[in-house]
């Protein structure tokens, strides 16, 4: 625990004298050795395979400064600080053309506050200390997101975000004081739940709660918007290891709460599914390159919650095999979701870095020009589109094979939650395939589309090296995922509420040939090359152009663009996307100006929150009255509440 | 590992090509030609890689990577794939889901090589195959369900060895829809008529072949290699679906050849499909792999 609180100080500290010294220089070297020194305690907590705590008095009413590395915290705190530091490392050179126009100190602090504000939400077991936490979490990250304030687009991506997570707290604080008014207390090692009609409300107050800061679809309306408008470290550390506190969260109230009936997993399979299906279907629609890496964070919640949902029916119906293999999945997707989202948020930022635009359209050709980034962002879209040998197949494999087991099962009710499982994450995959392709394709691939990518080059190293790493625990993921069983035993035991050692270790034999054929794989491709190239030796190898049905003049403006390649699928699934096209034809002999677009808004923005709050705001209007803008009756409002207050107390 | 299934192995990698010369006879029968060699698919991989091969100027690694990686995914996937009683190379619960997502890898680099060359026409092909994939996986998938549900087993080796022990008293209809399926998804997946047509000469009403486009020399050789070893193993799946009950790999090696005389039949009967029409037909069928496992349940 003393390596927790050193690191913790490090990163405080640090935050603070980048402030006052106005160095950043402090701040990096805060933001990368304190979460490297605090990540020595989860290691610790793993090898001797007990929980590491540290209960101090705080002088709040309720609270007390009560931290545990437990299973479940310990799994969650690992990728956050091993994400921050290296995004630290990278944010120090990707800010750098910012130098001379920012402020970049108050960059530093706020990074260096959320992640330790993320430090203590996944350690906090007392409920004030977590809400502190939770809030600061937000406070920070919402100074993060509206870092370039100027342009309009960020600060409304800033105010929804805003909006957004204080209504999840408000969840969140009704939540808490509900268990607190039972038990008297706000530990929650002393939090148990009387009824069960009551604990059904407390989950959905969770659900609602955290799944606004998970990204629970039709929850997610901020996440497009505020992901996308941060500096890209810090979307990589919100969409990689930020949305996922609100997954840790709503485990953690699981736990406290006891195994319930079985709609609380179906509630979770079908905020999977939709979350899924949308989140994959509006990332195929977006153009912006880092909006459609936050709308696949939607769809990877999703698969998460698809796992954690079917591990929590397991749980209630008692199909140890598939509680234990929908939750095992379930948390790699964590962890996983962490390692290649930060890597493709990372790499999207290069891309930004060395052309200046987010746009798909105007990219293209980049393999060539930064041929380094290009590979690093290829493997993290093998890794979300769940292909072996990488991470993202192995967690989705977990998924799928608890799932194929249900269909086995005598319970109709986890057939049928089996069944909607399957064929949900099938079309989930095929269509985050079909997305990434295109987000690889338009952007790196072919010819450049508009000048700014034509000039581009490679990042240096400190943007590089941190990519290379995550890279490479996606593939470690991937090959070496039997050895991760002891974490992983560890926390779905936890959650599980049964020994889970067995069931887990029987799928060992499926990990192992994974790791197998994985390897088989890799070799069998370098073996193939070599005879490709062995084939090709000393025979001419000519460079023409593409074959383009004898026109020989191609342009770059010929070829497939982002949008054309998304619309089959955006035509079919028009119906529920909602998205809708414009056309005007040609219709002279002589050619005149057509007009041809396609715009896919967001459907729980445009069809669920738009009209509500616009019923809300014309209800509100009725007591603008109240606001006048005359400070001495705003004093009075005051005091007025106060002397209320007092009689009441008094009364 | 054992020597039947490294047999059956070494069966499927030089047997694959000739499928296609099968197809195309029958094709030719039926059109009162004579047709091409059955060996024809040989001569031409042989041709092909004593070649030399030309590039285009806009390509990457991706697209010389495209064949190769492609040929490494399909050739551990037949790894992985049982011939009747034979059991396959590498089994274990949970080995199929591996199959499909290998057979994904494959299709992930053909589509971004496509897309590589920076032309409109394999921009298309990549966004039609993109866009016919994702609506076939859940067809696919759910055709497992249906199997392993039968079967109550995880592993491909165990599915068909035990449902071919079950299949007297089974429900009658169930494994006739999923074999329909499962033909449906066979068809498309191998881009055969009615979702594309492997003998078109119009760049744009290809799918399959427009992707492979600028493709020549030993990169094409490994493309064709790598499609005939495809069509082998999805159409194992189907036979083997078919042929339960039956306990010989001869049987199920006929029961391929005879598949192909009906691909190649079904490819001179009908036409291809209106592109918009291509993903009702693969939701019909996933609506049937649906329907045998709730018949299968009942």
């Amino acid at each position: 625990m003393n390596f927790f609180l050193a690191g913790l100080c490090i990163l405080i500290t640090g935050g603070l004298m980048a402030w006052l010294l106005r160095r950043e220089s402090v701040g990096l070297i805060g933001a990368i050795m304190g979460p490297l020194m605090a990540l020595l305690a989860p290691i610790q907590a793993w090898r001797h395979g007990k929980a590491l705590s540290i209960s101090m008095p705080w002088n709040v009413p309720y609270g007390s400064f009560f931290l545990e590395i437990d299973a479940l915290s310990a799994f969650f705190l690992a990728p956050i600080l091993a994400i921050s530091a290296l995004g630290a490392l990278y944010g120090f050179e990707y800010l750098i053309p910012y130098r001379n126009k920012r402020n970049l100190r108050s960059v530093w602090f706020f990074y260096n506050i959320l992640v330790a504000s993320m430090m203590i939400v996944v350690t906090a077991k007392n409920g004030i200390l977590f809400l502190t936490a939770w809030e600061t979490m937000a406070l920070a990250s919402f100074f993060l997101v509206i870092f370039e304030a100027e342009r309009p687009e960020t600060l409304n991506a800033g105010w929804s975000y805003l909006i957004a997570s204080h209504m999840g707290t408000a969840c969140l604080l009704v939540l808490f004081i509900w268990l607190g008014r039972l038990n008297g207390t706000l530990d929650f090692n002393g939090f148990g739940v009387a009824g069960a009609r009551e604990a059904g409300f407390m989950f959905l107050l969770a659900v609602l709660g955290f799944g606004i800061k998970a990204g629970f679809f039709p929850l997610h309306v901020w996440l497009p918007e505020a992901h996308p408008a941060a500096p890209s470290h810090v979307s990589a550390l919100m969409s990689g290891v930020m949305v996922k506190t609100g997954i840790y969260g709503l485990l953690q109230v699981y736990l406290l709460l006891g195994p319930g009936p079985a709609w609380w997993g179906w509630l979770l399979i079908s905020i999977g599914a939709l979350s899924g299906l949308f989140g994959a279907l509006f990332a195929l629609a977006q153009h912006d390159l880092k909006r459609l890496l936050a709308y696949s964070s939607v769809e990877n919640i999703g698969i998460i919650a698809l796992g954690l949902g079917l591990g929590m029916l397991g749980r209630t119906l008692n199909d140890p095999f598939l509680a234990t293999l929908g939750f095992c999945g379930g948390l790699l997707h964590v962890l996983n979701h962490g390692l290649f989202k930060s890597l493709l948020f990372l790499s999207a930022g290069a891309v930004v870095h060395v052309t200046g635009t987010r746009d798909m359209e105007r990219l293209g050709g980049l393999i060539k020009r930064i041929p380094w980034t290009a590979a690093l962002f290829l493997l993290g879209a093998m890794a979300i589109s769940g292909l072996p040998p990488l991470n993202g197949f192995v967690s989705e494999f977990l998924i799928l094979l608890g799932a194929f087991r249900g269909i086995s099962s005598l319970s109709p009710q986890v057939v049928a939650a089996s069944a909607t499982s399957i064929a949900s994450l099938a079309l989930i995959g095929g269509l985050a395939i079909a997305c990434f392709i295109r987000a690889f394709g338009v952007s790196f691939l072919g010819e450049p589309r508009a000048k700014r990518a034509q000039g581009a080059h490679e990042v240096r190293w400190p943007m590089l090296f941190p990519m290379v790493v995550l890279a490479a625990g996606c593939l470690m993921v991937g090959i070496g995922s039997p050895w991760l069983d002891r974490p992983l035993t560890l926390v779905v035991a936890a959650i599980s509420g049964q020994q889970s050692g067995q069931f887990l270790a029987d799928s060992i034999p499926s990990l192992l040939s994974l790791t197998m054929l994985g390897t088989g794989f890799l070799v069998l491709v370098a073996l193939l090359a070599g005879f490709r190239i062995w084939l090709l030796h000393g025979r001419p190898v000519e460079e023409a152009l593409t074959w383009d049905c004898g026109y020989a003049r191609p342009s770059s403006r010929m070829q497939y663009t982002a949008s054309s390649f998304a619309q089959p699928l955006m035509n079919f699934f028009a119906a529920i996307t909602g998205s809708t096209t414009r056309f005007k034809p040609l219709d002279r002999f002589y050619p005149v100006a057509a007009e041809f677009t396609t715009a896919t808004p967001d459907i729980a923005r445009t069809r669920l929150f738009d009209p509500v709050f616009r019923k809300v705001r014309h209800a509100l209007m009725k007591l603008r009255w109240i606001q006048h803008g005359h400070p001495q009756l705003y004093v009075l409002y005051i005091a007025i509440t106060l002397l209320t207050l007092f009689l009441w107390k008094l009364g | 590992m054992s020597v039947p299934s490294l047999v059956h192995m070494a069966i499927a990698m030089i047997t694959a090509p000739l499928i296609f010369g099968i197809i195309n006879r029958t094709k030719s029968l039926f059109g009162g030609r004579e047709g091409p060699p059955l060996l024809q698919q040989y001569f031409d991989i042989a041709k092909l890689l004593q070649k030399g091969t030309v590039y285009s100027r806009t390509t990457s690694w991706v697209f010389r990577a495209g064949p190769v990686i492609g040929l490494a995914c399909v050739l551990i996937a037949l790894a992985l794939l049982p011939l009747g009683p034979l059991p396959a190379l590498c089994s274990f619960p949970g080995d199929f889901i591996v199959m499909i997502g290998l057979l994904a890898v494959m299709r992930f680099f053909t589509m971004l090589a496509a897309i590589d060359a920076g032309s409109s026409f394999e921009g298309m092909g990549a966004s039609r195959e993109a866009t016919f994939s994702a609506l076939a996986e859940p067809a696919l998938f759910l055709c497992f369900a249906a199997i392993s549900q039968k079967a109550a087993s995880l592993s491909l080796s165990d599915m068909f060895l035990r449902h071919s022990g079950d299949a007297t008293h089974g429900s009658a209809p169930a494994p006739a829809l999923l074999a329909v399926a499962l033909f449906v998804v066979f068809l498309a997946e191998n881009a055969r008529i009615p979702v594309d047509d492997p003998n078109t000469h119009l760049e744009l009403t290809m799918i399959h072949e427009v992707m492979a486009l600028d493709y020549g020399g030993p990169d094409l050789a490994f493309i064709f290699y790598a499609s005939a070893l495809k069509l082998w193993i999805l159409g194992a799946l189907v036979v083997n679906v078919v042929l339960s009950g039956i306990e010989s790999a001869w049987a199920v090696l006929a029961g391929l050849f005879f598949l192909a005389i009906i691909v190649g039949a079904v490819e001179s009967t009908m036409a291809r499909l209106k592109l918009l029409r291509v993903p009702q037909l693969l939701i019909g069928a996933g609506a049937l792999a649906m329907l045998t496992l709730i018949v299968a349940m009942g």
